[in-house]
Formats: structure tokens, C-alpha cells, sequence
């Protein structure tokens, strides 16, 4: 058995009233079971769309998406999708409690599991009081909260989030980034994160995945050697982590130019040791 | 307590200042067909016994339920599939152009042919009148689901009958609501002009009766059950909309609190 996702020469066009947009021209990549990948790149180079196509949600122009050597063709059941826009994602007729467990009785789950997995998903994101509210009484970020809780107690084998913090203050997306990061060393889920920050993704990510402009390929593949341990005020000052940022940045700005990448785009790159400097 | 008063005062002030212009405008009226108020509502109780309650009001009640209930379940189980699929959209909506177009009430003496002066005729042409604004109204409600939530919708695998009962029809609940506020309105004005068309009992019935026999009070009274009858209808109507439309309410005030 190979990786849990494998993504594989993944086209997507979009064809309509007389426009043809590529939206993603060639991407190849495996997550394997556990891992947490950022996918990096810039605004409007088909992150949503690629993202939607490896959910299922839209069916690719050429090349494949397999989860767990499945073939994917619909949304599978193994995966949980946490949407950029998290005010439109909730059901607001659904107090938070209800939109957390409609997807698990569609699952066919006993009523006590699903009380079970409701409680739990909402505790771990600090919202164990809020199943009685409806989702437009609540703040934005805890509004992603609630998603993310919907996701976690789906109990999805990959969880695919979509800029998932990109609407939501800076603040608020600190406390985020470290309640996913958080989540997923307690709970070992594997998660494909997109987003379009690059200090986000190098945060976040065991391995950042750098896209270029549209038509979009894979620039770049990055181990992102931070400890695990991360905290916001430590390890954004930390000069690897500036070291590690510049590198991402560096890429995406040449991509933007046009410069083809340095390195051949299918192996993994580590930046090398470069003397911090001291002036 | 205080609030609840004051809210009981502006609720009832105009309705009691209309009454009395109404007293103060007709006290000394000698025309036979303006009767003074004080004269209609002390034919009132005489008029509306319990008796005349339950072979008039009450029959005229039950059909203009029947009526409104078909209406309302054809209305969005149509719209539902009409506004679900593109194809039968474009097909349809010509169609449904031309039926809105035509006024219920022509269509009674075509409805007595086939249905006779029954019961059956009046609750059909209570249907067809009332079905229009449900079923317009289900259809733009159901194409309107918001993109985000009907993905994800189907990223959490709600498909089917799941999808249509917590996704759909919640969805468009708010316009459902507003094509069944006005098919209650319509739902009344059909049920008097099919009841004066041929009928042996009911309010539009009574209320002609009451006219070519020249009893003018009785036929003011008979008007003032039929406002009242309204009225009624529209407060049970405003309880069962806050009951099922509550998140809707709440979710317009709070996106008027932080836009
Ligand atoms: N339904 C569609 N029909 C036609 N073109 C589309 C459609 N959806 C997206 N596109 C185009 O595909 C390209 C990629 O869009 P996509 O939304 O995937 O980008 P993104 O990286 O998610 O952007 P953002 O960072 O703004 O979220 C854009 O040029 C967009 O105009
Ligand atoms: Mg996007």
C-alpha cells in the first residue's frame, strides 16, 4: 500500500461561455498517513480548485486522485472538508450541536455515539458550551471552530482545509493555527492544509508543498525542520523559521516572474545551512 | 410588564381610533344602508350565535383549510422538483407565466363543470388561486441555496431525502413562508367568492343572504367576522413563522448588528 492521497498529474480546466481558464495544469504529490501538508501559493492560482478536486467536489479534466489506493470519483466517505468561507459553511438554522452530529447520522451512527464524538469534537476546540447556540451568535473564529469540530468528529481518515483562517483576525488566527497544529499531534490525523501565507504554511506544515502562479504546478517540496514543539512567540523568531520563510517567499516571487524552479520539482529540497546574518 | 402594556397600547390605539370615527361618523346616519355602528354591533350577538358559528363560520373555516393545505403542499412539493433541476425549470416556467396570469376567480364556473358546487369546488378553486405565490415562491427559495453550504452538503455525504429536510427546504423556508403569508390573504378572498357563487352555507354565502334581504346591520356584522377571521388567521400565522423561522429572524438581526 502506497501513501493515503495520492495526487497524480491533475489537470483541471474550466471550460464556459466562450472562456477556457486552466485553472491547474499538472500536480503530483502524496500525503502519507499522518502527515500534516501545507499546500503554499499565491492568490488565485487554484487552491480551492485543487483542493475540491482531490474532495471530490469536482471531477478533474485529466490525471487521478486515489485515497487509500481508492480511486476518488465523489466525495468519500474518509474525508472531511473545512471550507475558507466558514459563515457560509454552517447550517444557521442548526444550533452548533445539531450541524456538528447531521453528518455523522448520515453515517448511520447510534445516537449515543454520535453524542459521544459531538461532545468530545466540540470540547477539543474550547466549545463545549456553545452546542445550544445557533452559529450566527457566535464570533467568526469560533464559527471556524465549530467546522473544525464538525470535521474532527466525522472522523475522517485526511482532513482538507481551505485558507480556513483567511477571514478571520490575526489574533484569532493564532489561537487557530495552534489549535490545528495542536489537534493534530494529539489525534494523529493527517491534514492538507492550503493556504496563501507563507508564514502560515512554514508554521504549520511538516512539509510545505509550493505552488506556482496559474497555470499551476508544483514548484517546489519542503521539509520543514522545525521542532515539533511550536509555539507563536518562539518559533516565528527562530532563524530557521525566518531562514526556512525566505526560501518559500524567494520561490513564490519567482514564480510569479516566470523563473523555472532550481531544483527538479519531484524531489524533496532541503534548504541548506546558510550563515544567519549578523549586521 | 410596563413593556408589554405599552406594546398591548400601540397595538389596539389605531384599531380603537378607526372604531370611533367610524361610531362618531355614522351616530346620526338615517341612510338605511349606513347604519349607525352602535345598531351593527348591537345586532351582533344576536346575529352571530353559536348556532350560526357552527353552520357558517365553521364550514367556511374548513374549507378554506383544505383548500390553503393542498395548495400549500402542492405548491412546494412542485416548486421543490421545479426549482431543483435546471431542465424542468426552463420547461416549466412559460407555462406557469400564463396559469399565474389568470385570475382564480374566472376559473369557478370551469371548476363547477367538472367539480359541481360542492364542497370539492370550493376547495379547488381555493387551491388553484393560493398554490401560485407558494409554488413561485418555493422555486426561487430552493435555486437560491447558498453554493458553500450545498458543498458541503455533499462533502459530508447528505444526499437525498437527508439533503431536502435539513439543507433545502430549511434553506428556503424564509421564501416559502413569504408565498404562504400571501396565499393566506387570496385563501380568504376566494373563499367568499366561491362561497357567493353557489353554496347553501358559509360566510360569503351568509353575508349575500343577509344583502338581498335587506338586512343591512346583519350583513355589517357579517363583514366585521370576515375582518375579524382575517385577523385571526394572520396572528396564528405570525406564531407558527417565529416558531419555525426563529434562526432566520435572529440571523438578519445579528448580520444588522455587525455588517
Ligand atoms: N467555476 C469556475 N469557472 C470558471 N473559472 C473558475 C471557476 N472557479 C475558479 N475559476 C478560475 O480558476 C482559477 C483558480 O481559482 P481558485 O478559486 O481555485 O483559486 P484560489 O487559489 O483558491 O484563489 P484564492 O486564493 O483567491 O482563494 C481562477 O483564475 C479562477 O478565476
Ligand atoms: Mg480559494
Amino acid at each position: 500500500m502506497g501513501a493515503l492521497l495520492d495526487v497524480s498529474g491533475l489537470n483541471k480546466v474550466y471550460e464556459g461561455s466562450g472562456r477556457r481558464v486552466e485553472a491547474v495544469r499538472d500536480l503530483t504529490f502524496t500525503v502519507e498517513s499522518g502527515e500534516l501538508v501545507c499546500l503554499v501559493g499565491p492568490s488565485g492560482c487554484g487552491k480551492t480548485t485543487l483542493l475540491k478536486c482531490v474532495g471530490g467536489l469536482l471531477a478533474p479534466t485529466a490525471g487521478q486522485v486515489t485515497l487509500s489506493g481508492r480511486p476518488v470519483s465523489g466525495p468519500p466517505p474518509g474525508m472531511a472538508f473545512v471550507f475558507q468561507e466558514y459563515g457560509r459553511s454552517l447550517f444557521p438554522w442548526m444550533r452548533v450541536g445539531d450541524n456538528v452530529e447531521l453528518p455523522l447520522k448520515q453515517k448511520g451512527l447510534s445516537k449515543s455515539r454520535r453524542g459521544e464524538l459531538v461532545d468530545d469534537a466540540l470540547r477539543s476546540v474550547g466549545l463545549a458550551d456553545a452546542a445550544g447556540a445557533y452559529p450566527w451568535q457566535l464570533s467568526g473564529g469560533m464559527q471556524q471552530r465549530v467546522a473544525i469540530a464538525r470535521a474532527l468528529a466525522y472522523e475522517p481518515e485526511i482532513l482538507l482545509m481551505d485558507e480556513p483562517f483567511a477571514a478571520v483576525d490575526a489574533q484569532t488566527r493564532a489561537d487557530l493555527e495552534d489549535l490545528v497544529r495542536g489537534l493534530w499531534r494529539e489525534r494523529g490525523i493527517t491534514i492538507l492544509f492550503v493556504t496563501h501565507d507563507i508564514d502560515e504554511a512554514v508554521y504549520l506544515g511538516e512539509r510545505v508543498l509550493v505552488l506556482s502562479g496559474s497555470p499551476t504546478v508544483v514548484r517546489e517540496r519542503l521539509r520543514i525542520d522545525l521542532p515539533a514543539e511550536r509555539d507563536q512567540l518562539h518559533t516565528r523568531v527562530a532563524p530557521r523559521f525566518a531562514e526556512l520563510r525566505t526560501h518559500v517567499y524567494e520561490q513564490i516571487q519567482a514564480a510569479k516572474r516566470g523563473t523555472p524552479a532550481p531544483e527538479p520539482s519531484d524531489r524533496i529540497v532541503d534548504v541548506e545551512d546558510r550563515p544567519v546574518d549578523k549586521s | 410588564m410596563t413593556r408589554f402594556l405599552l406594546r398591548l397600547a400601540f397595538v389596539v390605539a389605531l384599531p380603537l381610533f378607526l372604531l370611533g370615527l367610524w361610531w362618531l361618523a355614522s351616530d346620526d346616519s338615517t341612510n338605511p344602508f349606513w347604519p349607525p355602528l352602535r345598531t351593527i354591533l348591537t345586532t351582533f350577538p344576536d346575529v352571530w350565535t353559536s348556532e350560526r358559528l357552527r353552520a357558517d363560520v365553521l364550514p367556511s373555516v374548513l374549507r378554506l383549510s383544505a383548500g390553503y393545505a393542498v395548495a400549500a403542499v402542492a405548491g412546494v412539493a412542485v416548486g421543490t422538483v421545479i426549482g431543483s433541476y435546471r431542465r424542468v425549470r426552463a420547461l416549466c416556467e412559460p407555462v406557469l407565466e400564463f396559469l399565474r396570469a389568470i385570475p382564480a376567480p374566472v376559473l369557478i364556473p370551469v371548476i363547477m363543470l367538472f367539480a359541481g358546487i360542492g364542497d370539492t369546488m370550493k376547495i379547488t378553486v381555493i387551491a388553484s388561486g393560493c398554490v401560485w405565490p407558494i409554488l413561485l415562491n418555493t422555486v426561487e427559495g430552493v435555486r437560491a441555496v447558498d453554493p458553500v453550504m450545498a458543498e458541503t452538503a455533499r462533502s459530508y455525504g447528505i444526499t437525498g431525502a437527508a439533503r431536502l429536510r435539513n439543507v433545502v427546504l430549511r434553506s428556503a423556508s424564509p421564501q416559502i413562508f413569504a408565498g404562504l403569508r400571501q396565499a393566506l390573504s387570496i385563501a380568504i378572498i376566494l373563499m367568499v367568492i366561491s362561497e357567493m357563487f353557489a353554496a347553501s352555507n358559509g360566510l360569503g354565502f351568509t353575508i349575500v343572504q343577509f344583502q338581498r334581504g335587506f338586512a343591512v346591520p346583519d350583513m355589517w356584522t357579517g363583514i366585521l367576522v370576515l375582518g375579524l377571521l382575517g385577523f385571526a388567521l394572520s396572528v396564528v400565522f405570525q406564531l407558527v413563522e417565529r416558531r419555525v423561522l426563529g434562526w432566520y429572524h435572529g440571523l438578519r438581526a445579528s448580520a444588522r448588528r455587525s455588517p
